[in-house]
């Protein structure tokens, strides 16, 4: 009894804790400027069917993306024996769908199949992260933090897998036994193979499945608390964010609607712009310039470098790394955040997203070729923010490097990038 | 490919009381840009070749906007933007070709945003097209028993997803294809897009168009055919830094059609 007390109150403590951090990164991406992305809903879901749930962009990389997905269906289909730890926790019941028979059988059978699973890939992905040292998994934004955090994820998923086969193999040797409550339920093609390592007393066995219990349900309890704080919160966003994909064609750039209206008045003096909701700033500037899809981009990031190691620009030594570009406006976006809590809305602690987190050398160095665009595995598109960058620094500073600017001027003055006259346009037809 | 061809414009053929099937716009790089203007002319043999009734804006013809777009200078686009509609439905044009995949890629996506609609394809869209109807053929023999590769620019293959035509010109030749190991979606840029064809590039280990040609030589191919005018400029400056000269020829698909055609 006491223990279901206890039980009862971690769970409902960690659904709290986890409800509220989440809603704090709701709270961070509402910051974000409005844009409508909830058109053609049918092209959507069928998107996000395709990318999150079906995994199609990971696969591109076959190994990653085929150990990615025995972690990600071990992962959503483990989750339904956590269904039953819940009720037994909660209501001292033990293997509550053992009524289920057979099919129980099934189920426990398949999970501990995708438990091994799991296992694989989890070290196959410490094996790359640490004996490999793959190259996408360094560079200058994977810091302390961001590589430990990646370890943190593997090493949790490796003590909750060997937890869920050591309970099992326990539970399995006392329903040999026939030992109390323990009656005949599941089947153990896996944990059948650690019996034997297991003590032969009733009474061990019986604290190591309880133990392997707790610590099976409090480490997924623990585990769902991190992923707020984590790179890990992919799996969540992961949804959310390929739904709200951008569907147009990569090479398209949005037209921004505020320069119509002035360049529109600016061809006609008779054309009076609509009056401008709270004219902002041209371009991005900081977190809040930018929208909420781009914001929510930046907490689905998983930082995989997918990207990265795509980019021409990276490939070739120079400072852009559009996984860092996420990754800056994330932490920033945090930082807003928080300011935001600490000292209300509007707060200015003096820095901005361009030039303290992102420099201006990084933007510059962009080719806009969607490399990345394309590589990411969820539909993320660092090439919007660093365009947005650019017109900030374009339209609200004049602050570009005196090629560009001579290259302005002539599309302005000659109707072309170079410095040739206009009227030399067809001269090309002239020549042999 | 010396024969001079007439070049009609749209005002000639207005006052004429006539109208093309098709516009032709050039492009800032295929009107001023020496090695562009080859692609110009060979486009324009090609579609007089077939017969397709065509026109060209001329002097009436500016920048589309899109270097000014991806530097972040929303302003000069769209005021580029909205000139060049005034003056593309004052001639009513309804369908347009161009050989920049630049160019293609600003009418046909951000232009109708601005009152701009048009039917847009590339240059390679058109030849593909043409192949398929039986109106190009590849007889010349120009490309027997060499190594063709081809570089997919940004803008007509991610940017538009269009992968398989600039291939078909390819595919028809007595020639061995091959792909680059970094192709399609996959492909590597070549260093112009973004505007970054008119600024010196940040610092780094390498230029870019350097590290595209080196897949480039890794191909072993003799040819390479890319079907973008920035393109063309990045990578004969990747075949001279290697001093390939001899060994590597750079053309445009609407060359290599051209060539294959003896026009």
């Amino acid at each position: 009894m006491i223990s279901q007390i206890i039980f009862s109150l971690i769970f409902i403590a960690a659904v709290v804790c986890f409800t509220l951090q989440v809603r704090k990164i709701i709270r961070n991406i509402n910051l974000g400027k409005s844009i409508n992305r909830s058109d053609n809903p049918k092209e959507r879901w069928r998107i996000m069917a395709k990318i999150a749930l079906g995994q199609s962009k990971m696969v591109v990389r076959p190994v990653a993306g085929i150990m990615h997905i025995f972690v990600y269906v071990g992962f959503v289909i483990i989750n339904l024996e956590v269904l039953e730890i819940i009720i037994d926790g909660i209501f001292g019941t033990h293997r509550i769908f053992s009524f289920l028979g057979g099919f129980y059988n099934f189920l426990i059978g398949s999970f501990e199949i995708l438990a091994l699973l799991v296992l694989i890939g989890v070290l196959v992905f410490l094996a790359r992260r640490l004996i490999i040292g793959l190259k996408r998994f360094s560079g200058v934004e994977m810091t302390a933090w961001p590589k430990s955090d990646a370890l943190y994820i593997l090493l949790i998923e490796v003590l909750l897998m060997l937890a869920f086969l050591t309970m099992n193999a326990a539970d399995h040797k006392l329903q040999i036994l026939g030992y109390s409550h323990y009656i005949k339920a599941g089947s153990f093609p896996i944990s059948g193979f650690l019996v034997g390592l297991l003590p032969n007393s009733a009474s061990s066995l019986e604290i190591i499945e309880r133990s392997c219990w707790w610590f099976h349900i409090l480490g997924i309890l623990a585990f769902l608390n991190y992923l707020p704080f984590s790179k890990h919160f992919h799996i969540i966003l992961a949804f959310p964010n390929t739904w709200y994909s951008n569907l147009n064609n990569k090479g398209k750039f949005n037209n921004m609607d505020a320069v119509t209206n002035e360049v529109k008045a600016m061809l006609d003096p008779s054309f009076a712009p609509p009056p401008a909701d709270a004219i902002g700033r041209f371009g991005a500037k900081d977190v809040q310039d930018l929208n909420w899809v781009q914001l929510m981009n930046a907490y689905t990031c998983t930082e995989c470098g997918r990207c990265t190691s795509v980019c021409p620009a990276n490939q070739t030594g120079k400072l852009l790394s559009p996984r860092k570009i996420m990754m800056d406006t994330r932490d920033r976006l945090d930082e807003v955040g928080k300011n935001t809590e600490k000292h209300g809305k509007g707060y200015d602690d003096g820095k901005t997203l361009l030039d303290d987190f992102i420099s201006r050398e990084e933007i510059w160095a962009c080719t806009t070729c969607n490399a990345c665009v394309e590589a990411c595995p969820v539909n993320i598109d660092p090439l919007s923010i660093i365009i947005d960058l650019r017109r900030y620094a374009v339209m609200e500073e004049s602050k570009v490097t005196g090629s560009l600017n001579a290259m302005f001027s002539n599309v302005e003055n000659n109707g072309a990038p170079w410095k040739y006259s206009p009227a030399d346009r067809l001269n090309w037809a002239e020549k042999e | 490919m010396n024969s001079t061809i007439k070049i009609p414009t749209m005002a000639e053929m207005m006052a004429a009381g006539e109208k093309p099937e098709i516009l032709f716009w050039v492009g800032c790089a295929g009107s001023y840009d020496e090695r562009a203007q080859r692609i110009t002319k060979a486009f324009a043999k090609i579609l007089t070749h077939v017969g397709i009734k065509f026109a060209v804006l001329g002097t009436e013809e500016s920048c589309t906007g899109d270097p000014a777009k991806r530097a972040g200078n929303e302003f000069l686009f769209q005021m580029q933007a909205m000139v060049n509609i005034q003056v593309l439905d004052g001639y009513d044009v309804k369908k347009i070709v161009t050989a920049c995949p630049h160019c293609f890629n600003t009418i046909k996506n951000e232009y109708p945003g601005l009152g701009g609609n048009y039917e847009v394809i590339h240059h390679t869209q058109l030849i593909q097209e043409l192949i398929n109807d039986g109106k190009l053929k590849a007889e010349g023999g120009n490309f027997k028993g060499k190594k063709i590769t081809f570089h997919d620019p940004c803008y007509l293959g991610r940017g538009n997803g269009v992968y398989e035509a600039p291939r078909k010109a390819l595919e028809i030749l007595d020639a061995d294809l091959v792909e680059l190991k970094r192709c399609k979606s996959n492909g590597l840029c070549c260093g112009a897009g973004g505007a970054q064809m008119f600024k010196e590039p940040e610092n780094g280990k390498k230029d870019v168009n350097i590290e595209r040609m080196e897949d480039v030589l890794e191909s072993k191919a003799n040819v390479l055919a890319v079907s973008c005018p920035f393109c063309m400029t990045m990578m004969n400056d990747g075949v001279k830094h290697f001093n390939k000269e001899q060994e590597i020829e750079v053309l445009d698909i609407a060359e290599i059609t051209a060539k294959e055609n003896n026009l």
